[in-house]
C-alpha cells in the first residue's frame, strides 16, 4: 500500500492507522453492505452478514497490509458492547420464564448433557488428533453464543478470536445439519428441536427455528442463554476431569 | 436509552467485581445476566426503556461479533496447522450435541404426555 501512495496521501494513511476512526468506519460500512447482500439473498444460511463482514474485512486487512492491532484500535468500541449485550440476554430469557419454570428439570438435564457431550467430544477429538492446548481449549465453548464463548475461552487460557471463528463454523454446520439429525434421532417435539438448535447452533440455529415454528424459536432463545450459563460452570470442571 | 445502558453496565460491573474477587472461571457478564434475570423475576418484568434497549442491542448482535472474528487474520497459521483436528472435531461434536439434547428433551416431553409435534 505504501509504495502506491503519493506523499500527501501517504501522510494521511499513516496518520489514520494510529486513529480509531478508520477501523470503526470500515466495520460499519462493511456491515451495512453485508446486511444489504443478506436481504437480497433472502436471508439464506450461507449469506450470514456476520460471516460476510468478517471475510470482507479480513481480506481488506491482508490486502492493505494493515495490522489487526491498527484495525482493532477502532473496532474495540464495537467489541466493548458485547458485555452489555450478554447481560441484555436476561430480557428475552425473562419473557420465556413461564415455559422455563414449567419444564425446568427436563430443560436443565437436556442442556447440561448436550453441552458436556459437545464440548467434551470436540476437545477430546482435537487432542487425539494432535492439536495444541490453546486450540483444544478454544474449541470447548464453541456451542455457546459468541460473547459468552469468548469470555470462557479467555478465562481458561484459550484464544478468543480462535473461539469466535469456531463458534461461527459450529453455527453454520449445526444449522445445515439439524433437520437430518432430528429425523435420524426421531426428535418430533418442537420444544426439543428448538432447545437442541439453540444449544448446539445458538443464534443461527434459533433464527432458522423461528422461521419454522414459534415455540421452537422461543425454546431456542432460552437454550442460548442457559447453555451459556451451564457451559461457563461446566467447562472448567470438564477441562480438569479430562486432564486437558 | 442512557439509563438502560447504565443498568446493563452496572450489572456487568457487579458481575465482574464478583468474578475477580472470588476468582470464578465464569465471565463477569454472565454473572451480570443471571443477576439481571433474578432482578427481573423479583420485580415482575423489565421497564420499557430497558426492554427497548436490550432488544436494540440484541437485534444487532451479529455486528458485535465482527471485530473478534476479524482476529482470524492473526490465527491463519494456527488454523492451517490444525486443519484436520478442527475439520473433524467441530462437525462430529456439533452433531452429537444436537442429538443428545434433542433426544433427551424429546423423551422428557413425550413422557410427560403433552406432545407438541404439529
Amino acid at each position: 500500500m505504501h509504495s502506491l501512495l503519493a506523499p500527501p496521501f501517504l501522510h494521511v494513511w499513516v496518520y489514520l492507522q494510529t486513529q480509531p476512526l478508520l477501523g470503526l468506519s470500515a466495520t460499519l460500512v462493511v456491515w451495512e453492505i453485508a446486511c444489504l447482500v443478506d436481504r437480497r439473498a433472502g436471508h439464506a444460511a450461507l449469506s450470514n452478514p456476520t460471516v460476510l463482514s468478517i471475510i470482507a474485512l479480513a481480506i481488506l486487512l491482508l490486502a492493505t497490509h494493515t495490522s489487526y492491532t491498527a484495525y482493532f484500535n477502532g473496532a474495540v468500541y464495537i467489541q466493548f458492547l458485547l458485555g452489555p449485550a450478554t447481560v441484555a440476554l436476561a430480557v428475552p430469557m425473562y419473557a420465556n420464564w413461564p415455559a422455563i419454570k414449567q419444564n425446568f428439570l427436563a430443560i436443565m438435564v437436556s442442556i447440561t448433557a448436550g453441552s458436556v457431550v459437545a464440548a467434551g467430544s470436540a476437545m477430546l477429538i482435537a487432542h487425539a488428533l494432535g492439536a495444541p492446548r490453546v486450540v483444544v481449549i478454544s474449541l470447548g465453548p464453541k456451542s455457546v453464543t459468541t460473547p459468552i464463548a469468548m469470555g470462557i475461552s479467555q478465562n481458561l487460557g484459550g484464544q478468543p478470536s480462535l473461539t469466535a471463528v469456531f463458534v461461527m463454523i459450529t453455527a453454520m454446520i449445526g444449522s445445515l445439519a439439524m433437520s437430518l439429525v432430528f429425523r435420524l434421532g426421531r426428535v418430533r417435539d418442537w420444544r426439543a428441536r428448538g432447545l437442541a438448535a439453540g444449544m448446539a447452533a445458538h443464534g443461527l440455529g434459533t433464527s432458522r427455528m423461528l422461521v419454522l415454528n414459534q415455540t421452537a424459536g422461543a425454546f431456542g432463545g432460552l437454550a442460548i442463554g442457559l447453555n451459556g450459563i451451564v457451559t461457563s460452570v461446566m467447562l472448567p470442571l470438564l477441562v480438569n476431569v479430562l486432564g486437558l | 436509552m442512557v439509563r438502560a445502558l447504565m443498568v446493563l453496565l452496572l450489572f456487568q460491573l457487579a458481575g465482574t467485581i464478583i468474578q475477580e474477587a472470588m476468582g470464578l472461571p465464569i465471565p463477569g457478564a454472565v454473572l451480570g445476566l443471571v443477576m439481571l434475570l433474578a432482578y427481573l423475576i423479583w420485580r415482575g418484568g423489565p421497564a420499557p426503556h430497558l426492554r427497548n434497549t436490550a432488544q436494540g442491542l440484541l437485534k444487532n448482535l451479529g455486528l458485535l461479533f465482527v471485530p473478534a472474528g476479524v482476529g482470524v487474520v492473526t490465527q491463519l497459521q494456527v488454523l492451517r496447522q490444525n486443519l484436520l483436528a478442527i475439520a473433524v472435531a467441530i462437525p462430529v461434536s456439533t452433531l452429537l450435541g444436537l442429538l443428545v439434547t434433542g433426544v433427551l428433551m424429546n423423551w422428557f416431553t413425550t413422557r410427560a404426555g403433552g406432545r407438541a409435534d404439529a
